[in-house]
């Protein structure tokens, strides 16, 4: 089993802050973490391969030289092999065109490691928010795909994915190859092992630039592949939470309901 | 993976740590240093002025490259006595070795660019990992465990911090005591780097160091000015926290409202916040120093100095690690981890500064515990200066 997951770096968002004037992000100061969907889909994929211990893990990021870092991370996680696609005429690229050079990517990375049977994705970057790159990653490729997976299991030539939907889980099962993104589970992914943070430090990532993506249609990437123009972005308003009412008999949890109800002067 | 075995592994990334493992790789020796935040700086603490001699040794002419803040050219004594506060300004400006030179701090920088360093010399660094124990056999230390993992080497460094609990669980450190242990708590208030020199009339690249006795009940304050920020904080004795009617916070909020101080910060804002538990046992502190392929460096050990109006730890720290790594490439060359080769680690911290300036701290503190500087405060403030400047 060879499979690929593809990772961004984003800003920890935990960290970040808003400027009250421009209602943009302020981004200077905060820390680069690997997109947290995208550290599910490194765990659905470890968890393949502790089961079937002859699984290769490949990572690929596009993204600055910096991008390095959360790679590295993901080495010390559970990856085998790191890639980083990097190269000035990416700059600029919306979801359309960075799908296409992730696709261009693939191939090109193939040659070295072998057919990926399996390429898993985060849902969407917490950054964006688009969830855009993984579905298109399919069809540039023509794989089928599943998104918003929970869990996924082999199963000789077919991969069983449990997936999120509105009102419960659904189990699909797709051919291989395939692309899967992945959303929150109910684990949290594994933490490195100090051997692992070893290998992750002394680890070699090699850069795929432009140059390296030969036939890459130049029309298709950079501003200029980019069709989507962003016309206006907003943070969206944080919305307070229900409570929960739970008394210790359902007469008693009425009451407390329309004691609140009534406060808040909606009775 | 095939398993490896270090020549040295070093617990705690703060600067005994660091330093150890940059003179070791740049040896050639096989390090790992691991260190429990997620990276060097991220858990430690200063008020913040570091003595540059002990570092000018391992890397000279560190702060021409070191992301230090200003470098500290007037030092400031105040103490108040029935509501008078006096104050007595030394220039430091005139200093004019790199050995003499001290320098105010961020350790989240600080430390960062250290742990660099020592990487560049093929110092393996390893983050986010908590060292849980020991590997002990037959009395030997052969490694440490952090969760299901073992990590063998010839000779463990502990450099994990005042809470050391490693040399804890050896039974090299006795349990802190109330009466042994400082809290430092701090706030670093951002102002523009020109306000900052306009307020303390200094030049860029020029700070102020500023002690403060006797103004509050039990606890004694601090300012540093950095590039764009002013530290400003609080010592306290962990065993007088109780005493006093105020909380640590509140006595932080006190200090900083006294008129003096609070014309120095206005317009600021608050950047970090920050406490940490500081040594100040004197000897009677420090632990059992080495042990069968084991060495305790840092504020581990208990190397810190107070002398009076100022704690002294980094520098200490800084030429522990130094030692100790200076031990570790004698006992590789030896191929002996003995306690016996070991112990010339206590020796070589006896005939460096770093025992005698322990030592010699309790002279500088009884002259302010004595309150002779009330008296003639020019006399003591000069006696105080003079006993500290032990290098």
């Amino acid at each position: 089993m060879n499979i690929l997951v593809c990772v961004k770096q984003v800003p920890d968002t935990t960290e970040i802050r808003i400027d009250p004037v421009k209602n943009t992000l302020i981004r200077e100061g905060v820390p680069s973490i690997v997109n947290p969907f995208d550290g599910y889909a490194l765990e659905a994929a470890a968890r393949i391969k502790d089961t079937n211990p002859d699984t290769k893990i490949v990572v690929l990021s596009m993204g600055p030289e910096q991008a390095k870092a959360a790679l590295k991370e993901c080495i010390g996680i559970a990856a085998d092999k790191a890639y980083l696609v990097s190269g000035r005429a990416f700059g600029g690229s919306d979801t359309l065109a960075t799908s296409y050079i992730i696709s261009q990517a693939i191939k090109k990375v193939e040659e070295e490691e072998g057919k990926f049977d399996a390429i898993f994705c985060g849902k969407q970057a917490i950054d964006g928010d688009t969830a855009q790159v993984g579905p298109e990653i399919a069809e540039h490729l023509g794989y089928p795909q599943v998104t918003y997976g929970l869990e996924a299991e082999l199963e000789g030539d077919i991969l069983k994915v449990k997936k999120e939907v509105e009102d419960g889980v659904e189990i699909i099962a797709v051919k291989l190859p395939c692309v899967t993104t992945f959303t929150k589970p109910a684990w949290e992914p594994r933490t490195p092992t100090i051997k692992r943070k070893m290998a992750a430090n002394r680890a070699q990532i090699p850069v795929l630039n432009e140059e390296a993506l030969a036939g890459i249609d130049v029309t298709m990437i950079g501003l200029k592949g980019s069709p989507t123009r962003v016309k206006k972005t907003f943070v969206p308003q944080r919305k307070k939470s229900g409570i929960k009412i739970m008394e210790e008999s359902n007469k008693e949890s009425a009451k407390k309901l329309f004691r609140l109800l009534n406060g808040a002067g909606i009775m | 993976m095939a398993e490896e075995k270090f020549d040295c592994i070093i617990v705690g990334g703060g600067l005994a740590g660091l330093t150890a493992a940059y003179i070791l790789a740049r040896e050639g020796q096989e390090v790992l240093l691991i260190e429990r935040g997620n990276y060097s700086g991220s858990k430690n603490m200063t008020g913040g002025r570091l003595y540059g001699h002990s570092l000018e040794k391992v890397i000279p002419g560190f702060a021409r490259s070191a992301p230090v803040e200003r470098r500290i050219v007037k030092e400031r004594l105040s103490c108040e006595e029935n509501g008078m506060l006096s104050t007595v300004e030394y220039d430091s400006s005139k200093v004019s070795t790199p050995e003499g030179e001290s320098y105010s701090v961020m350790r989240g920088k600080f430390d960062k660019w250290l742990a660099e360093q020592a990487e560049e010399q093929g110092a393996m660094l390893v983050y986010g990992v908590r060292v849980d124990d020991v590997i002990l056999r037959d009395g030997k230390v052969c490694g440490v465990i952090a969760g299901d993992e073992e990590m063998e080497s010839d000779l463990v460094i502990l450099a994990d911090g005042v809470n050391s609990l490693l040399s804890h669980k050896l039974g090299l450190k006795q349990q802190t005591r109330q009466d042994q242990a400082v809290v430092g708590v701090k706030e670093v208030i951002g102002l523009k780097e020109e306000t900052i020199n306009e307020r303390f009339q200094v030049a860029s690249g020029e700070g102020v160091a500023w002690m403060f006795s006797g103004c509050m009940e039990g606890c004694d304050g601090f300012l540093y000015t950095n590039k764009d920020s002013v530290s400003v904080g609080i010592t306290m004795q962990v065993e007088n926290i109780h005493k006093t009617s105020y909380s640590v916070p509140q006595m932080l909020e006190e200090f900083k409202n006294r008129p003096e101080i609070q014309a120095l910060l206005s317009g600021g804002s608050l950047l970090e916040y920050s406490a940490h538990l500081i040594p100040e046992g004197g000897m009677d502190m420090i632990p059992n120093l080495y042990g069968h392929g084991v060495l305790v460096a840092g504020d581990a050990a208990a190397l810190c100095a107070n002398l009076g109006f100022t704690l002294r730890g980094m520098d200490l720290a800084v030429e522990s690690g130094r030692l100790a790594a200076q031990t570790a490439i004698a006992a590789k060359e030896k191929d002996d981890y003995s306690a016996e080769v070991l112990s010339d680690y206590q020796a070589a911290l006896e005939s460096s500064f770093v025992i005698p300036c322990i030592q010699g701290a309790e002279a500088c503190r009884s002259i302010v515990e004595s309150g002779a500087y009330k008296e003639e405060p020019l006399k003591a403030f000069n006696d105080i200066m003079e006993k500290q400047n032990i290098r």
